[in-house]
């Protein structure tokens, strides 16, 4: 029998009402859930004791649907039912998975917005699927922790943009899941790691998930957890690894191309082999195929560093870039937070450890630390706050520049990367044309210089401006984006106070591959992008002049001779020829040229306006 | 919690308004008003007091940005003394300027052609000297003898001096891959 409880009178029996909350790893392998419960933040387990969630949804022909482990199993014998790694087709067009498909035996569709998955219940968007995991995730925290929840903290991958993000809330409020904040994985992971050992000064999370790599550089001072600057690779994660062992047992097996089924058996073998290399020297392979060949081998440790050390060289880039972002060198560290279950190969610690002259911390389940550090923020998210101890403050950024497409496809950046959520900055546009009275604006993220090198995010148009001539509008563009990273953008045209806004929807358009590529291009080809910059500058100033020109000679053309106006005719002409080429010097000299020539007509011109103000006016009524 | 969003920044973060900054202090009064106003501390509230914490630490964000760059720092003493900095139209300056910076370009682009990352090295280390002397002149001339045309000047060098300095370092990470 329970004690009675007895209140003082007038004060409620609950002055502190415990509001439930969790967070959630949504990961690309396994999702978790944990909460906070009598101040110590611990991960919920389904009914037999397992706190990880196979990341597998299983669409069954009855309508039923699996999700975990049971759906997991399936599927190397219900491919295309059994979803997996469903987080790489979050936010995602058909376009962008088209390397995927080749190895994934999906049924997709291309969508509005995002591509769809044809399963034996019909038509499922990523979103959907997602919204399942989350759904099974709900279900068990509420059985769990007694009660509905007030919201949940929904981690997501530092490097994921804008329609990733959104795509993670979208399916967060489909599971009935009121989302208190979208967290980046390598700052949940600092959280918990932060508060859990008091740390102060400048660390490094090394996040290798299923699919994905973070790096996060954060400064802890009293109670805040400051990110300074954020990188990744948007396709490296711990598949890679077992992509290469499936590879390199093929090659030495010595068997025929597998089929579906026996590939699949293959790379489940494999990335049991990679596990087991981390506690032994040497993993033995011993598999009957359905092909009825045998696949009889050894992998010993070194070989399996071998032929993955590429992958792991690979991961350092990212480190490097986010130093350099924060200004530190690797001496500057105090410490290196390991996250992921793919952090546990040996030869992944040894490369860090050599990196940063320093072994890394690994003193925390790197498959846990992120839905810990995620269920710390939920419960100060949903106002559980007992005492000042519980009293910290995440400032994190954003991992890609956001921006605008301008003349000649450039990209006019409007917020930096590794800017401090949140943010809002505006920029001024103005109109390209006499009379004008809608402008385009085609929302952007990413590095690169050049609008075909970034991620295309949203389209839309300011209707209604007054027509004034050209250069005369002044059009203000607002981005804002809010602690969860997600953008809103509008624009005002200052003289008229017309406006149109939107919030970003994805308008898909570039592959996985190029995402990843981004952050890596817009540095190493800067170069290359400068001088195309330079180039396609001199042509839109090319074409101004012009049609500025042509413009001119269709009004005033009555104050040049036959001779005068052929000479500008062949001007225009060659400096349309120009134009065409690639050598930005030359148009440059060209529209110099140009100018000269016309010198004398615009010298006309502005005689005869000035002559035609002065009609009918005396010059003293004149202000001049 | 409120905050006057009408206040100058320097009254926001309770600094002095000069161009000489007690960066630590900065920090802290960053710090301390987040931790007040950011949108975590109202995450379990009604949307419009969601809404409005979005606005206030946005502002307090963009105050910090604003006062923590010497560069837009100066810009912003300028602005609050009624002086346009005039970046985009006001291009004047003196030939001596225009020449030392022509020069300078002109060594930046020979390195970078040559993949002289030495020379580029070299390059970036003499300008942040320089950048130092310019900003010792922006300090004098805006906290001690209040000459603001004369800031104004300085402002417009220290920027075609700062585009020059990322233009190094574009050029530096490109060679380095």
């Amino acid at each position: 029998m329970a004690l009675l409880q007895i209140a003082e009178p007038g004060m409620s029996p609950e002055p502190h009402k415990h509001r439930l909350a969790v967070g959630i790893d949504l990961g690309t392998t396994n999702s978790l859930v944990a909460s906070v419960r009598n101040g110590i933040a611990v991960c919920l387990p389904d009914e037999s004791g397992r706190s990880m969630l196979p990341s597998v949804v299983r669409y069954h022909a009855d309508g039923s649907i699996e999700v975990g482990q049971g759906a997991l199993k399936a599927q190397a014998t219900d491919p295309r039912n059994a979803i997996v790694s469903v987080k790489r087709f979050m936010g995602r067009g058909l376009k962008d998975v088209a390397h995927v498909e080749a190895i994934m035996p999906y049924d997709f569709e291309d969508g509005p917005g995002m591509l769809r998955l044809r399963t034996v219940q019909g038509v499922k968007s990523p979103v959907e699927v997602s919204a399942e995991i989350l759904r099974a995730l709900r279900v068990r925290a509420e059985a769990s922790l007694g009660g509905p929840l007030v919201g949940a903290v929904i981690t997501v991958p530092a490097y994921f943009d804008d329609a990733q993000r959104q795509a993670t809330k979208d399916a967060a409020r489909l599971a009935g899941l009121d989302v208190l904040r979208l967290l980046n994985e390598p700052t949940a992971a600092a959280v918990a790691y932060g508060l859990d050992n008091a740390a102060e000064g400048v660390y490094a999370v090394y996040d290798l998930g299923g699919g994905t790599f973070d790096l996060s550089i954060l400064k802890l001072s009293h109670g805040v957890f400051e990110v300074l600057s954020t990188n990744g690779d948007a396709a490296l994660g711990g598949d890679d690894f077992d992509h290469r062992l499936f590879c390199a047992i093929l090659e030495r097996a010595a068997i025929a191309p597998p089929s579906l089924e026996d590939a699949r058996r293959l790379q489940m073998k494999a990335r049991e082999v990679k596990e087991l290399l981390t506690s032994c020297e040497e993993a033995p392979i011993h598999l009957r195929l359905g092909s009825g060949e045998l696949v009889d081998l050894v992998v010993t440790r070194d070989e399996f560093a071998d032929m993955t050390r590429h992958l792991v060289q690979k991961t350092l880039t990212p480190v490097r870039k986010a130093l350099r972002d924060a200004g530190l060198t690797p001496e500057e560290i105090k410490g290196v937070v390991m996250v992921g279950g793919a952090t546990r190969m040996p030869h992944i610690q040894r490369a860090v450890a050599a990196f940063f002259g320093q072994e890394p911390l690994t003193n925390l389940d790197p498959d846990k630390v992120v839905a810990l550090g995620a269920a710390m923020q939920a419960n100060v998210l949903a106002g559980n706050r007992a005492e000042q101890d519980d009293d910290w403050l995440l400032l994190d950024v954003i991992p890609l520049s956001l921006g605008l497409e301008t003349m000649g496809g450039l990209v006019e950046k409007v917020v930096p990367r590794n800017s401090t959520l949140p943010i809002a900055r505006a920029q001024e546009f103005t109109t390209f044309k006499d009379g004008q009275t809608a402008m385009a604006f085609h929302v952007v993220q990413g590095e690169r210089e050049l609008v075909a090198d970034c991620r295309s995010l949203a389209r839309f148009e300011l209707r209604g401006i007054p027509p004034m001539v050209a250069g005369a509008a002044r059009i203000r563009v607002t981005f804002q984006v809010d602690a969860d990273g997600l953008l809103s953008v509008s624009a005002r045209e200052m003289s008229s106070g017309v406006e149109a806004s939107v919030l970003v929807k994805p308008s898909y358009g570039l592959s996985d591959d190029e995402i990843a590529e981004m952050l890596k291009s817009g540095v190493e080809h800067a170069g290359d992008d400068m001088m195309l910059r330079a180039l396609r500058e001199q042509q839109v100033e090319a074409e101004r002049v012009i049609e500025a020109t042509e413009q001119a000679l269709a009004k005033d053309g009555h104050l040049l001779d036959a001779g005068e106006r052929a000479a500008i005719d062949a001007a225009i002409e060659h400096l349309r020829v120009l134009r065409a080429g690639s050598d930005h010097r030359a148009i440059k000299t060209g529209i110099d040229a140009f100018a000269r020539a016309t010198d004398e007509f615009a010298a006309r011109r502005m005689d005869n306006s000035i002559r035609t103000a002065l009609a009918g006016h005396k010059v003293d009524e004149l202000e001049l | 919690m409120s905050i006057d969003l009408k206040q100058d920044h320097f009254s926001l973060f309770g600094l002095p308004r000069s161009y000489a900054l007690d960066e630590a202090a900065l920090e802290a009064a960053w710090h301390g008003l987040q931790s007040q106003v950011h949108p975590d501390r109202y995450a379990h509230l009604p949307d419009v007091d969601k809404r409005r914490a979005m606005q206030w630490a946005t502002h307090v964000n963009e105050g910090f940005r604003t006062l923590q760059k010497p560069l837009s720092r100066a810009r912003y003493l300028l602005e609050l003394a009624g002086v346009d900095v005039g970046a985009e139209t006001n291009t004047a300056m003196s030939p001596e300027f225009l020449m030392e910076q022509m020069e300078w370009r002109e060594a930046v682009e020979e390195a970078r052609q040559a993949a002289e990352v030495e020379d580029l090295e070299q390059l970036h280390t003499r300008l942040l000297r320089h950048a130092r002397a310019v900003r010792a002149e922006l300090e004098r001339q805006l906290d001690v003898e209040h000459d603001h045309a004369a800031a104004a000047d300085t402002v417009r060098r220290l920027m075609f001096i700062e585009k020059l300095q990322h233009e190094i370092d574009e050029a530096l990470l490109a060679l380095e891959g």
